[in-house]
């Protein structure tokens, strides 16, 4: 199945794209999918893992949730909205 | 209610005049702006960034919470994106109620819970460099905990190797990492 990937502030840049579609194996959940995306990457990188959220069709999700083909799942570092 | 995400200029005056009511009290404002320094270092301007459709539903979702649970009569909410310079209006929060308490409680849950939890980021210029502002961490319950041990599967069906999951990094998260 397809799930598109949307990255943001960051992790954007981390990344160097806005997003990319990945083929996940039927029935993968959210810690699967940013399991393939910091497969390999260390260190500080590795680090925005622990302190990211991931919002499934625009609604904040859990690690164990399962995904469904054409879901559009977005990785969201803490966010800085708001004055300062 | 006035929910909003702009790109241009926020009309701060013109949404708190028609904010008031006759059955209002008291109208609280918060009107955040581009400050010009962090910590001591000269900004030059910010960049301000959003997961767009999810945070105009996060921001609705929040105003209609605040109108229940604080009971205020009315409540705008406008943030604006793009690169703001010192001194101009990055997020405006107006609250209408009959009497101040209420107002003064609703508009300060707002502005914080907004800033936990509404998905827009901001990247601040300095004269020299620029960094991603750090975020304030998410709540309880929002942040997916990817810290738990997780063994990934690739599409084919293998599994990730012993350590391959995504929380064996034991390197301390970097106050400024760009």
């Amino acid at each position: 199945m397809r799930v598109r990937v949307l990255f943001f502030g960051v992790l954007k840049e981390i990344f160097g794209t806005e997003d990319k579609v990945l083929d996940l194996q039927k029935g993968a959940r959210v810690a699967d999918l940013t399991a393939v995306l910091f497969e390999g990457r260390l260190g500080p990188e590795r680090e925005w893992a622990r302190s990211m959220a991931v919002a499934v069709n625009r609604e904040y999700a859990k690690a164990e949730d399962t995904l469904q083909d054409g879901d559009e799942v977005a990785l969201l570092p803490p966010v800085s909205g708001g004055g300062q | 209610m006035r929910v909003e995400i702009v790109d241009g200029v926020i009309p701060a005056a013109e949404i708190v005049a028609e904010a008031k009511a006759g059955a209002d009290g008291a109208v609280c404002v918060f009107d955040g702006i581009v400050r010009d320094n962090t910590r001591g270092r000269k900004t030059l301007h910010l960049d301000y960034e959003a997961y767009r459709e999810m945070a105009l539903e996060q921001m609705r979702a929040l105003v209609t919470e605040a109108i229940e649970r604080f009971g205020v009569r009315d409540v705008a909410l406008v943030h604006r994106l793009g690169r703001l310079v010192v001194g101009e209006t990055s997020v405006l929060v107006v609250v209408a109620s009959a009497h101040r308490g209420a107002a003064f409680e609703a508009c300060r849950w707002l502005i914080d819970t907004l800033k936990r939890t509404v998905p827009i980021w901001k990247k601040e210029q300095f004269v020299d460099g620029a960094v991603w502002a750090d975020g304030e961490p998410f709540p309880e319950g929002v942040g997916v905990a990817l810290a738990t041990e997780t063994v990934g599967q690739l599409a084919d069906g293998k599994p990730f190797p012993e350590g391959g999951g995504v929380a064996r990094a034991a390197v301390p998260v970097e106050k400024e990492p760009l």
